[in-house]
């Protein structure tokens, strides 16, 4: 039996959906429409904006506007969108490849403008549509079907790009840490500007098996034990860190807001 | 007389003005030679009425912003070159697909690759036909005078809205850049199309089912109530994904005979003389004028040739110049590029009459002198 949730949202006919049994993408999807849901937001209003990989298929099972563009280009598709209309609700769904790495320059202009987007990246540290390519986020030394030896590239901290470009709101959680997300989300989407949730998912099929990290409930286990709350890691020291990532609100620095700056330009002309 | 409306404008100006009175209220660019001068217009005028400007990250980037800006909307528009109208083709296949109306403006300049930033060319026309990978419909405008870019810009428009696609409105860098006296219309003599919105209740609404009589599906606004899906991906009525062959086939060859079954309305082309003068010079954009220079130049010296002038360029103009090559000798093809344009000639007047090209790409114009000569060549 569905959930009332997943009723109000999905657009039922179009279930099921395409993930690989295992995969963490059916939980950030849930917790998305839960952080709507508790927001109040207007369906008629929202708009899911994705892009090209596994994450960005995400929008046709939801019952909003959405918009499924070209790879990497979600950001600029949903920039044209809010600021034409800075009435609609900006949710940009996108992968780890999908905004780092091909979409990765749209991504540090949406967070230096500042717009009032918000941005779930599904982190599964994989190329998982087009079969297990290494991504910006494949961790060094692991494998892809394109890192046959060991990936030799550094790994994209996201959050940090996302801060270091302008966000005014970075957070983590991960598909083990749903209620955190959710709470992650809502906020930020109600954070005035570029919100940017890095959300870390599993993929079991092919970054999964390819690295030897065990079955769906493994690496869920694995996000589990590897995690560490924002506020818990500032008492910790930094031996303690080593081989964990921080979870939690990372950054909040409220900042003028792109389409209301323009807004403002718009209002001065008519005074004259 | 009242001469209320006249003004001596720049074309790439022009260009700009005519978009706004065609209802253009959001541009999204990336700055470029020689077409630059569209945004910094935009980014001045858009404002005052009310429309939207925004400089991205990329040519890319600015293409997005426009089918993003559009799917609110609103009439949209972006302006470029050479490289960026490469860097554009990925999302100009994406609102072919998706049926999102929007204008892209061509300033050409010298290739290939960063070429001659500075001077003109007209080597974009096979880009502009078959940029975007897979088949796909494409309309592509291309005026001649100041004047002209200011209506054609509104016609840009107009099609784009009425058939739901991106309109290519491709200029010449001696024309984008050359200031001309140019009588704007009065805005009552101007015809402007918007979009059809859906009539049926937004339960009953499928985005890509198309009128039966037009074959163009109705668009709402994201916001006004549709919830609609939009994707890249082959899509049935329903507007989500299939790869169902018949699906595939039947989307497809919707797209296409949208162009196709309304030809007659989307062609635009001037010509004179083409009845009874056994040499055709067939010229578009500035070469245009260097060719009806030539052809005066002609008449003067007793030599009869005709002059046509295709404003659409995409679609071909293929039935009228079918007929044209029935009675002429020869079509000379002047164009400032390696013969673009003369290969489609080819394909459809081969055989009927002798077809030669008068050809530089070297980012000098084509002289009405070099017409002539070669007009003689052929006498």
């Amino acid at each position: 039996m569905t959930s009332k949730l997943v009723e109000n949202y999905f657009r039922m006919d179009k279930l099921p959906h395409i993930w690989c049994p295992g995969c963490g993408h059916g939980i950030l999807t849930r917790a998305a429409i839960k952080a709507i849901d508790e927001l109040k937001l207007d369906k008629d209003k929202v708009c899911i904006v994705s892009g090209i990989g596994c994450s960005s298929r995400a929008p046709g099972y939801l019952d909003f506007n959405t918009l499924h563009t070209t790879h990497g280009r979600a950001l600029a598709f949903a920039t044209g969108l809010k600021h034409a209309n800075p009435e609609l609700e900006i949710i940009v769904v996108t992968g780890d490849g999908d905004c780092s790495a091909i979409g990765g320059n749209h991504l540090i202009h949406a967070a230096r403008r500042n717009i009032d987007i918000t941005t779930v990246v599904y982190n599964n540290n994989i190329y998982g549509m087009t079969g297990g390519q290494y991504s910006p986020t494949t961790p060094t030394g692991d494998k892809g079907t394109t890192a046959p030896y060991g990936n030799i590239d550094k790994g994209f901290d996201i959050c940090s790009l996302a801060q270091a470009a302008g966000a005014t709101y970075t957070a983590r959680a991960t598909a083990y840490h749903a209620k955190l997300l959710i709470e992650l989300i809502k906020n930020g989407i109600l954070n005035k500007g570029f919100s940017v949730i890095d959300a870390v998912s599993v993929c079991p099929t092919y970054y999964g098996r390819r690295n030897k990290k065990g079955d769906s409930v493994r690496m869920m286990e694995w996000l589990k034990e590897h995690a560490v709350n924002v506020k818990a890691a500032a008492k910790l020291p930094k031996e303690k860190l080593e081989g964990k990532f921080i979870i939690g609100e990372l950054h909040r620095n409220p900042q003028p807001e792109y389409t209301d700056e323009y807004g403002k330009i718009v209002e001065s002309l008519k005074r004259g | 007389m009242t001469n209320k409306n006249v003004r001596l404008m720049q074309g790439n100006e022009a260009c700009l003005e005519g978009a706004i009175a065609a209802g253009m209220r959001f541009f999204a660019g990336y700055p470029i030679t020689p077409s630059t001068e569209i945004a910094e217009g935009a980014s001045e005028k858009l404002p005052k009425v009310g429309g939207k400007f925004i400089q991205m990250e990329d040519e890319i980037g600015s293409m997005a912003a426009v089918i993003g800006a559009s799917l609110a909307g609103e009439k949209a528009m972006t302006a470029t070159s050479g490289p960026g109208m490469s860097l554009k083709q990925e999302n100009i296949g994406y609102a072919s697909l998706t049926e999102v109306p929007c204008v892209i403006v061509n300033v050409q300049r010298g290739g290939p690759s960063t070429g001659l930033p500075t001077s003109p060319a007209q080597g974009d026309i096979m880009q502009t036909r078959w940029g975007a990978h897979g088949d796909h419909p494409v309309i592509a405008l291309y005026p001649a005078s100041v004047s002209e870019i200011y209506t054609v810009t509104v016609t840009a428009f107009n099609l784009a809205e009425k058939y739901r696609v991106p309109v290519i409105l491709l200029l010449d860098e001696v024309i984008g850049h050359m200031r001309e006296r140019v009588e704007l219309p009065d805005k009552e003599e101007l015809q402007i199309i918007d979009r059809a919105k859906p009539t049926v209740r937004p339960e009953e609404y499928l985005p890509y089912k198309a009128d039966p009589n037009g074959g163009i599906p109705e668009m709402p606004a994201f916001g006004e109530g549709y919830r609609y899906h939009v994707t890249g991906l082959i899509h049935g009525e329903s507007g989500f994904p299939s790869n169902n062959p018949e699906v595939t086939a039947k989307l497809l060859d919707r797209l296409m005979k949208k162009i196709e079954n309304n030809i007659d309305d989307i062609i635009r082309y001037q010509e004179e003389g083409t009845k009874d003068c056994e040499i055709i010079l067939l010229a578009y954009g500035s070469t245009a004028r260097s060719a009806k220079s030539a052809a005066d130049m002609a008449r003067e010296q007793g030599i009869q040739v005709g002059l046509f002038r295709p404003i659409t360029i995409w679609p071909f103009p293929e039935k009228r110049i079918k007929e044209i090559a029935q009675k002429a000798k020869t079509i000379i093809v002047p164009e400032m590029n390696l013969g673009q344009y003369r290969l489609v000639v080819e394909r459809v007047a081969a055989g009927k009459c002798r077809i030669v090209g008068l050809n530089r790409a070297d980012g000098e114009i084509i002289t009405p002198e070099d017409i002539l000569d070669k007009i003689k060549g052929e006498l």
